[in-house]
């Protein structure tokens, strides 16, 4: 399994190799550039900073140049955080977004894989028409209409709780629920089509004709099948709530790697973006692979 | 009587109308005896047994009854409630099935599926219960059963996995096992072993047979009765001897036309 895992993660450089080359040709693609403000610098003054940053020099040889800071783990200096390198800005930032974002997923899968067994199990009764009613309002609200539509009902109209910014507890509700319904309502709608097709299948079948209680049929034996497209799920939601949490961190006035990847694209803050591009696409890797590893404890039969 | 079967119907609530899967069936069954329910895919035999055992789809409606003597008298199964059917289930009458592929759970060890029964019904835990789940492996002749129990079902081929059902279902010692088609899936060798098995072990345990399948040369080695089902109707009954000599039934007639017969192969003839 080890091995399976090193091969993998090699198997990944040349993909983030590729997310980097085109987040480098389509950051210096984009009009503008980071020293561009109202008030025009003088030109000795562009001139020197163009030098200090080395973008006085041809493309090709800017790009060498960070691929091989990118390979010694150097996301370079910041051009918008001056004083600051990526590395640091991330380093400052992924925690708060990995809160967020871990805080979201778990709310998820509390509450989706129950919702979306129980309406399998009442499965066309009134538990299972509301469950999916919940389910289909989750999936089609984007969480940029239900964040804003939350601020003005929780912190506007009622004073209940903090409309942005990060402090107690209470402060996660509202973004929490932004960035986890549409999972949620995903992964029920998963659950209860898995748990649906188990609870036909014939070892089911074998399970209750040896007379075991209905919810240890249920919890022992249908549950790790109807876990497994959940679990495949895991690997794309992953990278969702990583791109959606821009929206949100944006929204509610979070300092998470969300905020510094928006601000980083409006300043063409090169380094800033092409980091968190990086960045995101590693963390995606690791998802999937931790995924797929996943697989072969729920499923005896998988093998690497 | 053990099993006491009266006019079981079945019928299934369709998108497209009830469809009457069992129109009446009659069936005593005697302690230790063997019943054979012979039919084509589709005649009603295995939508007759999970009906005994409640185990039918939500769209069912059963009628009729069926009553188990048990130690407290007579016991209604058609009905019943699902506590009750709980307890009958698995320990007073044990089921295995046509595919050991698919019948038992591949995301559970061995020892967990075996283990499982034999606490819900024997109160078993523990070591206590693990020896007892080896020890069935053992009389279901699994070599090295003590590893073996902890093997995962795709672990084993289809035979082993069928003596694993095997032992699972006598765990509890039942007064009945229902077989559905227990050697249909399996390779023709492996077929009579288990045959051989179940035979010995019947022997040995006095465990009625309620055997269900299209092969009426199963049946011959396995059953002292026979029933053959067509269209959701018994269209003849009575032991087995009579039957196979004499056939009532003109179904019955060509059922046995196509058992394949040994006496003049098709190799000998050519030769000639």
């Amino acid at each position: 399994m080890l091995s399976y895992a090193l091969r993998r993660l090699l198997g990944a450089i040349p993909t983030l190799l590729i997310l980097l080359t085109l987040a480098f040709v389509m950051m210096r693609a984009a009009p503008g550039g980071p020293f561009d403000a109202d008030r025009e610098l003088p030109p000795q003054v562009r001139a020197n900073l163009e030098a200090k940053y080395h973008l006085d020099e041809p493309l090709y040889q800017q790009y060498g140049r960070y691929i091989w800071d990118v390979a010694h783990f150097d996301f370079g200096p910041s051009f918008q955080y001056r004083d600051t390198s990526v590395n640091d800005l991330i380093a400052q930032g992924f925690p708060v977004s990995l809160k967020l974002g871990a805080a979201s997923l778990a709310f998820a899968l509390i509450f989706g894989i129950p919702l979306g067994m129980l309406a399998a199990l009442r499965q066309n009764k009134p538990a299972d028409y509301g469950a999916m009613t919940v389910a289909m309002l989750g999936i089609s609200i984007p969480n940029f209409v239900l964040a804003p539509l939350m601020i003005l009902l929780f912190a506007v109209y009622n004073d209940w709780l903090p409309a942005g910014g990060l402090g107690s507890w209470q402060n996660y509700v509202m973004p929490v629920l932004a960035l986890g319904t549409a999972m949620m309502a995903y992964v029920a709608r998963l659950a209860r089509g898995s748990t649906i097709e188990v609870m036909r299948s014939n070892y089911v079948r074998t399970a209750r004709a040896k007379g075991l209680s209905a919810a240890r049929v249920v919890w022992v034996h249908a549950l790790p099948a109807a876990l497994t497209p959940i679990v495949s799920f895991l690997g794309p939601a992953a990278a969702g709530i990583i791109t959606g949490s821009v929206v949100i961190e944006t929204i509610f006035g979070i300092p998470g790697l969300g905020q510094f990847f928006v601000q980083g694209a409006l300043n063409r803050d090169y380094t800033l973006v092409m980091g968190v591009v990086l960045f995101y696409g590693i963390l995606i890797v690791l998802f999937n692979l931790a995924v797929d590893l996943l697989y072969g404890w729920l499923d005896p039969r998988v093998s690497y | 009587m053990l099993l006491d079967v009266r006019d079981l119907k079945v019928s299934f609530d369709t998108p497209d109308g009830v469809v009457e899967a069992v129109r009446g069936l009659d069936l005593r069954l005697a302690a230790g005896e063997s019943v054979g329910i012979v039919g084509e895919s589709g005649s009603g035999k295995s939508q007759s047994v999970l009906a005994l055992m409640g185990l039918l789809a939500d769209n069912a409606r059963v009628s009729g009854s069926a009553t188990l003597q048990t130690d407290t008298g007579a016991l209604e199964l058609i009905g019943a409630k699902r506590r009750v059917l709980e307890r009958i289930r698995g320990a007073r009458i044990a089921m295995i099935f046509q595919d050991p592929m698919t019948t038992l759970n591949p995301h559970l060890r061995i020892a967990t599926q075996i283990k499982e029964v034999i606490t819900r019904h024997r109160g078993l835990r523990g070591r206590a219960a693990t020896k007892a789940a080896i020890e069935m492996l053992e009389a279901v002749k699994i070599p090295d059963p003590a590893r073996r129990i902890r093997y995962y079902p795709h672990q084993f081929s289809g035979g082993m996995r069928q003596r694993v059902m095997i032992a699972m279902a006598l765990a509890c010692e039942p007064d009945i096992l229902i077989a559905d088609e227990p050697t249909t899936a399996l390779d023709v060798t492996v077929q009579a072993d288990i045959l051989d098995l179940m035979a010995e072990l019947r022997q040995r345990t006095n465990v009625a047979l309620l055997l269900i399948t299209h092969d009426l040369g199963v049946v011959a080695g396995q059953c002292e009765r026979l029933l053959v089902m067509r269209h959701g109707e018994v269209v003849e009954r009575g032991a087995i001897d009579p039957i196979f000599e004499a056939p009532a039934h003109a179904y019955t007639r060509d059922l046995l036309a196509a058992v394949p017969k040994l006496e003049t192969p098709h190799f000998a003839r050519a030769s000639s």
